[in-house]
C-alpha cells in the first residue's frame, strides 16, 4: 500500500492511473511524473519499490500543489472575487453560473435541484 | 481566450488623462466614466470612479485587488428585484 501526498492510497492499478486519484493530478501530470522518473507505463503501484515511491512523493511535494493546499488556493481565489464586489463575485455569492451562461433554463449544476414555484399552475392532462 | 500579452492591457486613453488630472488637483472627487471596458491599472488605485451602468454613475473606490479587472465588473447593469408577488397571486386565482 502506497501513501502519496497525504491520504491517497491507490493500489493495484497502473501507476499513471493511480496518481490521477490525487486531487490536482490528472492524466497529463501523472504521465509527466512517470516519464520524469522513468517508470514504465505497465507498472502497477504494488510493484513499485520503496525507493520509487519515495521519488514520486518527493517530486509531487516539490513541483505540484495538490490536495488541501490546492483546495485552499481555489477557495481563496473565489473568496477574493466575492470580497471584491465584482460581477463574478456576485454570481458566486448567489450560486448562479459565473461565466455568462443562460439561467432562463438549465444551469441546474449551479442552482441545485429545481424548486417548485409557488402558485404556478400544473399542466393537467385531459 | 485571454488577450495577448504583447498588446498590453486595454484602456481608453482619456482615462489616463482624467486620472492624472484628479490626482494632481484636489482629491476625492468622483471621476465619471463611461468606459466600462477599460482595464483597471495600478495608477488608478486610491481614486474613486463613477462607473456608468446605463442609468447612473456608481461610485467605485479602486483598491489594489481590483487591478486587472475591468471597470464594468463593479457596476452591475441589471437589478434583479425578485419575482413579483402579484404574478403569483394572479396565477393562483386562475387555478
Amino acid at each position: 500500500m502506497a501513501r502519496i501526498a497525504g491520504v491517497n492510497i491507490p493500489t493495484n492499478k497502473r501507476v499513471v492511473i493511480a496518481l490521477s486519484y490525487i486531487f490536482g493530478i490528472g492524466m497529463t501530470r501523472a504521465r509527466e511524473i512517470c516519464s520524469k522518473l522513468g517508470i514504465p507505463d505497465a507498472k502497477r503501484v504494488s510493484q513499485l519499490s520503496d525507493e520509487e515511491v519515495l521519488h514520486i512523493r518527493e517530486t509531487i511535494d516539490r513541483d505540484y500543489r495538490v490536495e488541501g493546499d490546492l483546495r485552499r488556493e481555489v477557495a481563496m481565489n473565489i473568496k477574493r472575487l466575492m470580497d471584491l464586489g465584482c460581477y463574478r463575485g456576485l454570481r458566486h455569492r448567489k450560486g448562479l453560473p459565473v461565466r455568462g451562461q443562460r439561467t432562463h433554463t438549465n444551469a441546474r449544476t449551479r442552482k441545485g435541484k429545481a424548486r417548485p414555484v409557488a402558485g404556478k399552475k400544473i399542466a393537467t392532462k385531459k | 481566450m485571454a488577450r495577448s500579452v504583447w498588446k498590453g492591457p486595454f484602456v481608453d486613453g482619456y482615462l489616463l488623462k482624467k486620472a492624472e488630472k484628479s490626482r494632481s488637483s484636489g482629491r476625492n472627487e468622483i471621476i465619471k466614466i463611461w468606459s466600462r471596458r477599460s482595464t483597471i491599472l495600478p495608477q488608478f488605485v486610491g481614486l474613486t470612479f463613477g462607473v456608468y451602468n446605463g442609468h447612473k454613475f456608481l461610485p467605485v473606490l479602486v483598491t489594489e485587488n481590483m487591478v486587472g479587472h475591468k471597470f464594468g465588473e463593479f457596476a452591475p447593469t441589471r437589478v434583479f428585484q425578485g419575482h413579483s408577488a402579484a404574478d403569483k397571486s394572479a396565477k393562483r386565482a386562475e387555478a
